[in-house]
This record gives C-alpha cells, sequence and structure tokens, in this order.
C-alpha cells in the first residue's frame, strides 16, 4: 500500500470567533467543494464516500452513487483510520477518488438554542451492558475525566509534572499566534496554565481543547492520477490502527495507548525511522494526550514524555515542531478533531503553511485519538522526494 | 426507608447480567463475576468472559478491598445530579481480586486522595433498596 494513494485535496473551516456561518451539510458540502477544487476535480470524479457515522445519508444529501462507502466511526481518529482504508481501497482498486468529510458547529449551535451537541451527532452510550453504565454513577466529568485519570497514573508511575503538562499548552499556543485563524492567538506561560481553574485534577482549563466550530475535507486518488492534478501529491507513505478499549476503567494500561501498536506499524510500512520525520500533528484533546502519543510513537521512553517537552521542543524552532496550526487546545476542536491532523500535516509536506511552515518539510506524521485514548490510528505523509 | 427516596445520582438500570449485583447489594454484600473455565474475576458485569466468551459466569463474595489506581477531583460535577457533591474524588480502584473499578473515594477530604492509598468498600443507600459501592480509606 505504501505510497499507491495520495492526499491530493485539503479544506478546513475555523475562526477566530469559534463561529462558522454555515452548519451542518452545507458545511459538508462546502468543504468537499473546496478540498475538489484544491485537487482539479469535480464531485463527478468522485467515486467512495467516507463520513464518521453517516456516509449512505451525506451520499444522497450530495447526489453522489459511489461504489466504495465507509462510516467508520471511532471518535476524534475516525479520519485517520479513513486515511487508512481509503488508502488501502485505492491500492487495491476499489476506488478511485475518495472523499472524507466532518463538519460540527457545537459553538453556534449553542447560541442558536440547538443544544450544541459537541461532535456532531455524537452517540449515548450504549445502555446495554457496557463500561459507560459502571461509570456514570461516580459522576465522572466526560470526557475530560478519563484524561485526568490517566494523567494521575502518569504523574504517580513517572513523576511527570503539572508543569511539564503545561509546556505543551504553551508550544502549542506559540504556534497559534502564527495561525490568524486561530480561536486563541495570544501566548500564554507554564503559570498561566496552572492558575487556570482546576477542572478536574490534574487537568486545568487551559490543559483541555477548545469547543468551537470546525469543519474539514481530504480528497485522495491513486499515485499515478495525483500526478496530473493541480498541488503536489503527499502519498501516504504508512498507516496503522489499534483498539485497547471503549470506557476509560477498561483502559489496560492508563499510561499507555494503543498508539504503540498503531504508529511502529505505520512507520513500518513507511519504511521511516524517528529521525526522517519532520513534523507531528498530534491529537490534543488535552495536554496529557499530546505526551501520551510522543511516547507511544516512541519518540522518547515511556516515563519520560515529560522531560522531553520541556524546553519548547515542540514548538516553533523546537526539534520536533508538533501541532502547528495550535491544535485542538488553541486552533479549534469541534469534537472530532483528526480532521484536522490530516489537513494540516500535507499542507505542511507541501509547503503551503505560511507563517507556521516547519522548513523542508518532507514527511508529516499525523496520530489521532478516539474515544477515551481508545482507537488509535496513525498516518505516514510524504512528499516525492521521500516516495 | 423513606416512602419519598428520591434519587441523588445517577441510578444504573438493573440489566439482567448484573441482576446478582444489585440483589447482594441490598445486603450490603459485595459479590464479582468471576469465569469458572479462565478462574478469573472481571469487571464490569457482562453474561459472558471477556476472556474466553464462554457463558460460565458464577458471582462470589469479593474481598471490598484495594488500592487507589488513579484519582482524579472533580472541581466541575460530571453531570448536575453531581453539582452539590463538588469537589468529589472519582478513582479507578484496584481491588484484591485483579479487577478494576471505578468509584468515589469518600470519607476523606477529596484532594487528599492518593495513588497507592489502600481503601476499603462502603455503601451508599439507593433510592429503591440498592446500594451503590463506594470506598473509603482503610483505617
Amino acid at each position: 500500500v505504501r505510497g499507491k494513494a495520495a492526499v491530493v485535496g485539503v479544506a478546513d473551516a475555523a475562526s477566530p470567533t469559534g463561529d462558522l456561518d454555515l452548519r451542518g451539510r452545507a458545511l459538508e458540502a462546502a468543504m468537499i467543494r473546496e478540498a475538489l477544487d484544491d485537487a482539479g476535480l469535480e464531485p463527478s470524479d468522485v467515486d467512495a464516500l467516507f463520513a464518521a457515522g453517516d456516509a449512505m445519508g451525506l451520499a444522497e444529501f450530495l447526489g453522489m452513487q459511489p461504489r466504495y462507502l465507509d462510516s467508520t466511526m471511532t471518535g476524534g481518529s475516525s479520519f485517520e483510520f479513513h486515511v487508512e482504508h481509503a488508502a488501502a481501497a485505492i491500492a487495491h482498486g476499489q476506488c478511485d477518488v475518495a472523499v472524507s468529510v466532518y463538519a460540527s458547529t457545537p459553538h453556534s449551535d449553542r447560541k442558536r438554542g440547538n443544544g450544541g451537541g459537541f461532535g456532531g451527532g455524537r452517540r449515548m452510550p450504549p445502555m446495554e451492558a457496557s463500561g459507560f453504565l459502571w461509570e456514570m454513577p461516580f459522576g465522572l466529568r466526560m470526557p475530560i475525566g478519563g484524561y485526568a485519570l490517566a494523567a494521575s497514573r502518569h504523574m504517580a508511575v513517572h513523576g511527570t509534572t503539572p508543569e511539564q503538562l503545561a509546556e505543551i499548552a504553551v508550544s502549542t499556543r506559540e504556534w497559534a499566534t502564527r495561525n490568524p485563524r486561530a480561536r486563541f492567538q495570544d501566548p500564554i506561560t507554564v503559570d498561566d496554565v496552572l492558575a487556570s481553574d482546576m477542572v478536574s485534577s490534574p487537568l486545568h482549563k487551559l490543559d483541555c481543547c477548545l469547543q468551537t466550530d470546525g469543519a474539514g475535507a481530504f480528497v485522495m486518488t491513486s499515485a499515478e492520477r495525483a500526478r496530473d492534478l493541480r498541488k503536489p501529491p503527499v502519498y501516504v507513505l504508512g498507516t496503522g490502527s489499534a483498539l485497547s478499549h471503549m470506557s476509560v476503567s477498561s483502559m489496560p494500561d492508563l499510561t499507555t495507548t494503543a498508539t504503540t501498536r498503531s504508529g511502529p506499524a505505520a512507520f513500518e510500512m513507511a519504511g521511516i525511522k524517528h529521525d526522517d520525520v519532520d513534523m507531528l500533528m498530534l491529537y490534543d484533546s488535552f495536554t496529557i494526550t499530546t505526551l501520551l502519543l510522543i511516547e507511544d510513537l516512541g519518540f522518547c521512553e515511556k516515563g519520560e514524555g515529560g522531560a522531553f517537552v520541556e524546553g519548547n521542543r515542540l514548538g516553533p524552532g523546537g526539534a520536533l515542531p508538533t501541532n502547528t496550526t495550535g491544535g485542538g487546545l488553541s486552533y479549534t476542536h469541534p469534537g472530532m478533531y483528526g480532521m484536522f491532523l490530516v489537513v494540516e500535516a500535507t499542507r505542511q509536506v507541501r509547503g503551503e503553511a505560511g507563517d507556521r511552515q516547519v522548513p523542508d518539510c518532507n514527511v508529516a506524521v499525523a496520530s489521532g485519538s478516539g474515544g477515551v485514548l481508545s482507537a488509535m490510528s496513525t498516518c505516514v505523509l510524504g512528499s516525492e522526494a521521500v516516495l | 426507608v423513606s416512602d419519598e427516596a428520591k434519587a441523588t445520582r445517577f441510578e444504573p438500570p438493573i440489566t439482567p447480567e448484573a441482576e446478582p449485583f444489585w440483589e447482594a447489594s441490598r445486603d450490603q454484600r459485595f459479590v464479582l463475576p468471576w469465569c469458572t473455565d479462565c478462574g478469573k474475576a472481571f469487571w464490569y458485569p457482562r453474561p459472558v468472559c471477556p476472556v474466553c466468551l464462554r457463558p460460565n459466569v458464577e458471582w462470589r463474595p469479593g474481598s471490598g478491598r484495594g488500592e487507589v489506581h488513579a484519582v482524579s477531583v472533580m472541581y466541575r460535577p460530571g453531570n448536575p445530579m453531581m453539582a452539590d457533591r463538588v469537589p468529589y474524588a472519582v478513582a479507578l480502584v484496584e481491588l484484591e481480586e485483579g479487577v478494576r473499578i471505578m468509584s468515589n473515594v469518600v470519607g476523606i477530604e477529596a484532594d487528599q486522595v492518593k495513588v497507592g492509598m489502600p481503601v476499603g468498600i462502603t455503601w451508599e443507600p439507593m433510592s429503591d433498596g440498592r446500594h451503590l459501592p463506594l470506598f473509603e480509606p482503610e483505617a
């Protein structure tokens, strides 16, 4: 599958106010139109449709009659799963042009009095035999509580500190200062993070992602066809996915995610080592999420993530540029943030990220997390130079 | 037992696979599901063993003792029914039987609950005569 498919079109929408004008299917359609324009393709070229939950209803709305349909819904990581599935389907000739789309407007929906469902049709936990049933009586605030328990364990076992987690929020905000569409663009300090309200210990308000409107889409096609399109192809070099649990009380090891399986699988398929990676797009629902992903992708030993992120290593000018949009912490987070990982990784490899461009970026890794550190998926994207 | 007992937090429905658990809780007895084939306890209750998938599940008395595996203090409630309890400690408790269960640790200031702390079971009455298993520091 390595290098057989490429991302050829991307689009995303977010605003400093947190609000978008469009919503629902209209917003999804706008993103698809923009991503197709980016690629130089038309809706009639699309023969594979991907959506987190309801690709069938979406296809009808869009007037599409695809031959390949994928409604994979793993929460925030859905779109990394979509990249993996689309790359395999394209490599095996099951489809030619694949589109994945996401739109969610919890920020403006709340003002409109529409409830503001976080995530875009996020489902209630099923009430049959389910881990959630045995968590709900105890008032764990979700989703933060699950991540807070992981952070609690990581601190107890590895000595990770609140200051080290705060460093992640600070570096990520530094990137956001270079992104005119980011929700928050003013720099913050470690002290600011620690002084923000404690929500679920040990996580403060500024350890948490935003809740904004946001939307995006990407288009993939075969490597051959990609070379004739508008923008330089961004090849899918490797993918990997893994699941370890759904509810946090069933997480086998609170300090280790299934990215320890998805990451090596993706790196092996891509044939890359850590030194080859020019930038990372890591799911940052909370600061602890980023820290766990860095460790689990193998950029440092388990337990050493806290020390690793010190000194702005992840920020502008740092050795390992990470979450260059400002991430879910400062750019946008409409509930299922994984779409924005793919979009930005693609732009970085193309060299079109403007003030936040990582120099000579040929290999970008997007690693998503869905559920409560549950469904993990990693994609390695690369330029023609590393194909 | 008051006639107009009202639920003061989310009370799970009695699902078929968990009936033995809730029945025992009426007498404040703590029981755990075991797979008789694997010889191991598991949590949460399921009609089949989550290792071998066989339906040979037996309920056995649990020790009710364990230690705090991870803890988070909620300064904002997890749902509106919990609003008057903040701050409260939500913990994953690793039981002696080797299973991990979510609960609240009570009988101590919430921010004094620490990972590794030995805890034992205590019960909070529910509105319908059942009891909810909570934990408190072991004396």
